[in-house]
C-alpha cells in the first residue's frame, strides 16, 4: 500500500496528546528499527514456536461441513495458543520490542481478559513489571480473567470512569502512558491507536493468515473462498486477513457485534452504525454521537465492546475489499453452543461471532468451495456468563 | 485586527505583569452557572478564560474535569448551545476567550463550520490537547482561515520536538508543567528552569506552564519561570450544582488570590 506514513487510504494517524508523542516517536523508530531485522524475527519466530505453541492446527470441521451441506469448512486454532487466544502473537512481539527499548513496565487495556492475561503471561516470562487496566464492569463479567493476571504477577486496575468497559480501560491507559511514558511501555491489545501501533499489531498477527494460507495449500492445494473472523479492535481478523487481501477471489469477511440487534441501543456495530471520527489516536470509524460524543456500547462479548475499529479495517471496508457482517448475542451464543456440541469445541464468545456468521454464510456457498473461520480463543472463560445467559445457576464452589 | 489573545499578552508583557489565564467546563451546573463564573473570574483578574467543551472520553483530563465532564454533558450541554453563551458573553466582556475541546468534537461538527462559528460568536483561540504537531493540517489552516489561534502545546518531555513545536506557535506556548493529565497536584517534580529554559530558546511568543497548578503559592513560584499560569481543575472543582451564588464566590476567591500571588513583588 503506497500510502501516507501511518494511513490507510483516510484513516489513521496519530491523533494522541503531546504528552505522549515522544513515546510514540520513540516506538516508531524502535519498530521500524527491528521488524525487518533478522536477529528480532528469529528470537520472534522461537518464542511462536516454543513458548506460543505455534502453528496453530487448521482443522478441517467435518460434521460442520457434512452439517450445514455447504463448502468445506476449516478452523484456524488460534484457541490453541499458549493463555488461550491469537492475542500471544502480539503481545509477544511487542514485548521482545519493550526489551529491545529497555523499558521496565509495561501497561496494557482488555476488555475480556485475554489480552491482559496474554500481557501479564509475557510480562512474567520478561521480567517486566505489568499493571492492565479492566473496566469495572469487565472485571466482573471476567473474573476468572482477573485471578489468572493475578497469579502471573500483574496488577489489575478497575476503571471506574465512563461506562466502565473496554473503551474506558484504553482511556485509562493512555493517562498512565502520558504520565510514564518514559519507562513504560503501552501494550496495545488491537489494530488500533496511533500509528505504528495498526500496522504493528497486524505484523504481528500476520502469523495468522501466513499459517493459514501455507496450510490450506497443502491440505487443499487452493486457496480458500471465504474466511470469517470476528471484529472488535480487529485484530485476529487483519491478521486472518492480511496475507489474503491481495488473493482478490479470496471473500474476507468481519462479523461485529450487534448485541441485542444492530437496530436497538445496545450493540457494538461499527461499520453497520459508525461514521468517520477521530478518537483514541486514530481516524477511523466509530460509534458516536450527532455531536461526536462516543457512544456507550453493548455486547455479550466483553472483547468485541468497543465503540470504534482499526483504522485498517475502515480501508478496507471504504476500499470494498472486505465486507462486514453483524452478530446478534443471540446468534453468538448459539454459535457458541453448536461448535460446542457439533466439534467439541467450545469457542470465546467473541469467536462464536465469526462462527455465527459462518453458520449463515455456509449455506448459500457450494460444496466445492472452502471457508476458514478464524476460531480466535477458547471458551472457558466465558461458560459461567453463557450458562447465566440461558438461565442456568451454577454453583461456584 | 489583531486577535484578542495577542493584544491581551502584549499589554499584559508592556506593564511587565504575568498572565492568568483560567479554565472552566462550560455547562457544569448549566450555560448560567459557566457565564456567570466567566465574568466573575475577569473581574478577578484572570487575563483570558479557556472555556472547556465537554467531551464523552478526555484523555488529556484527570478526575475532575472528567467529572465536571459528565455533569455537563447530562445537561445536554453542547457545542451549539455554547456558541450561544459565547454570543450572549461578548455582549458584556472583551476578554480573549479561548475554546478547549477534543479533535473528534471539532470533526464531527465540520472543520470549516466549527471556525465560521467561532469567529462569528467571538472566539479567539482554541486549544485541542489530542491534535499533535503531527496533525495540524487536519484543522490549523482552516483556523487561520478565520483568524482563530490554534494553540500549541509542549511538555517535559518533548525533548528535540519543543523547536518544531515552537517554531510554528501563536498566541502563547502552552508549557505542561508535569506529564499525565490535568489536576490538582501538591508537588509539581519538573524541574521547570531547565524545561523553560529549553522552551526559550526556540519561542518568541510568551510561555505559559498549566497542568497541575492549583494555589497561590505554586503561582508565586512558578511565575520566576514563565509569562504565566493556566489554572484549571482547581476552578473547575469549586463548581457546585446546586449553589451557584457559593461557586461564584469560591470561584472569586481563588482567582483574585492567583492574581494576587502574581502581581505581588516578593
Amino acid at each position: 500500500m503506497s500510502q501516507e506514513k501511518g494511513r490507510f487510504g483516510k484513516f489513521g494517524g496519530q491523533y494522541v496528546p503531546e504528552t505522549v508523542m515522544h513515546a510514540v516517536e520513540e516506538l516508531e523508530k524502535a519498530y521500524n528499527k527491528y521488524i525487518n531485522d533478522e536477529e528480532f524475527n528469529r528470537e520472534l519466530r522461537d518464542l511462536y514456536r516454543d513458548y506460543a505453541s505455534r502453528p496453530s492446527m487448521l482443522y478441517y470441521a467435518e460434521k460442520m461441513t457434512k452439517d450445514l451441506g455447504g463448502p468445506k469448512i476449516y478452523i484456524k486454532r488460534e484457541d490453541l495458543n499458549h493463555t488461550g487466544s491469537h492475542k500471544i502473537n502480539n503481545v509477544l512481539g511487542q514485548l521482545l520490542l519493550a526489551k529491545k527499548m529497555g523499558k521496565k513496565r509495561v501497561i496494557a487495556e482488555t476488555g475480556a481478559g485475554q489480552h491482559g492475561v496474554a500481557t501479564a503471561t509475557v510480562a512474567a516470562l520478561m521480567g517486566f513489571e505489568c499493571q492492565v487496566y479492566m473496566g469495572r464492569e469487565d472485571t466482573q463479567r471476567q473474573s476468572l480473567n482477573v485471578y489468572r493476571m493475578e497469579l502471573l504477577g500483574a496488577t489489575v486496575v478497575p476503571v471506574d470512569s465512563g461506562t466502565k468497559t473496554l473503551k474506558d480501560a484504553v482511556n485509562e491507559a493512555m493517562r498512565d502512558w502520558a504520565a510514564n511514558c518514559e519507562d513504560t511501555f503501552y501494550c496495545i491489545g488491537s489494530v488500533m491507536g496511533p500509528y505504528p501501533y495498526p500496522e504493528m499489531v497486524r505484523n504481528f498477527q500476520k502469523i495468522i493468515s501466513e499459517e493459514a494460507r501455507a496450510q490450506i495449500l497443502e491440505k487443499e492445494g487452493r486457496l480458500p473462498d471465504a474466511v470469517i473472523a470476528c471484529v472488535g479492535g480487529g485484530s485476529n481478523a487483519m491478521g486472518m486477513f492480511y496475507n489474503f487481501i491481495n488473493d482478490k477471489d479470496v471473500r474476507l469477511i468481519g462479523a461485529e457485534a450487534a448485541g441485542k440487534g444492530a437496530d436497538t441501543t445496545l450493540h457494538a456495530a461499527t461499520m453497520t452504525k459508525g461514521d468517520v471520527g477521530i478518537f483514541h489516536g486514530m481516524k477511523s470509524l466509530f460509534l458516536q454521537n450527532e455531536e461526536g460524543q462516543i457512544a456507550p456500547v453493548y455486547s455479550i462479548s466483553a472483547g468485541l465492546d468497543y465503540p470504534g475499529i482499526g483504522p485498517e479495517h475502515a480501508y478496507l471496508h471504504d476500499t470494498g475489499r472486505a465486507e462486514y457482517v453483524n452478530v446478534t448475542d443471540e446468534e453468538a451464543v448459539c454459535a457458541f453452543e453448536y461448535l460446542s456440541r457439533t466439534e467439541g469445541i467450545i469457542p470465546a464468545i467473541e469467536s462464536a461471532h465469526a462462527v455465527a456468521a459462518a453458520l449463515r454464510e455456509a449455506p448459500k456457498m457450494n460444496s466445492d468451495q472452502i471457508m476458514i473461520i478464524c476460531l480466535s480463543g477458547r471458551g472457558d472463560k466465558d461458560v459461567y456468563q453463557i450458562a447465566k445467559y440461558r438461565g442456568v445457576e451454577l454453583n461456584e464452589q | 485586527m489583531n486577535n484578542r489573545i495577542e493584544n491581551r499578552l502584549a499589554e499584559l508583557k508592556s506593564q511587565n505583569k504575568k498572565a492568568l489565564i483560567t479554565y472552566i467546563t462550560a455547562g457544569c451546573g448549566g450555560y448560567e452557572q459557566t457565564e456567570e463564573a466567566v465574568l466573575a473570574m475577569e473581574k478577578a483578574g484572570s487575563d483570558i478564560i479557556e472555556i472547556g467543551v465537554p467531551f464523552s472520553d478526555p484523555i488529556a483530563e484527570g478526575p475532575i474535569i472528567q467529572g465536571a465532564s459528565i455533569k455537563a454533558l447530562n445537561r445536554n450541554t453542547t457545542l451549539a448551545g455554547i456558541f450561544e453563551m459565547v454570543k450572549r458573553l461578548r455582549q458584556k466582556t472583551d476578554m480573549p476567550l479561548v475554546l478547549m475541546l477534543y479533535i473528534n468534537t471539532v470533526f464531527k461538527y465540520g472543520v470549516e463550520k466549527f471556525f465560521i462559528n467561532c469567529k462569528e460568536a467571538g472566539i479567539d483561540g482554541i486549544i485541542v490537547p489530542d491534535l499533535p504537531f503531527e496533525e495540524f493540517d487536519e484543522i490549523n489552516p482552516t483556523a487561520e482561515k478565520y483568524g482563530i489561534i490554534s494553540i500549541s502545546l509542549v511538555t517535559p518531555v518533548s525533548y528535540d520536538r519543543i523547536e518544531k513545536i515552537a517554531k510554528s506557535a501563536k498566541g502563547f506556548l502552552y508549557c505542561v508543567s508535569s506529564t499525565g493529565v490535568t489536576g490538582v497536584r501538591e508537588h509539581l517534580n519538573t524541574n521547570f528552569a531547565d524545561f523553560l529554559e529549553r522552551v526559550k530558546k526556540h519561542s518568541a511568543i510568551p510561555n505559559i506552564l498549566g497542568f497541575g497548578i492549583s494555589t497561590a503559592e505554586q503561582a508565586k513560584y512558578l511565575k520566576q519561570f514563565s509569562d504565566g499560569i493556566i489554572v484549571g481543575s482547581a476552578i473547575v472543582r469549586l463548581i457546585d450544582e446546586d449553589d451557584r451564588a457559593g461557586s461564584t464566590k469560591r470561584i472569586t476567591e481563588l482567582t483574585t488570590s492567583l492574581r494576587e500571588a502574581l502581581d505581588s513583588q516578593d
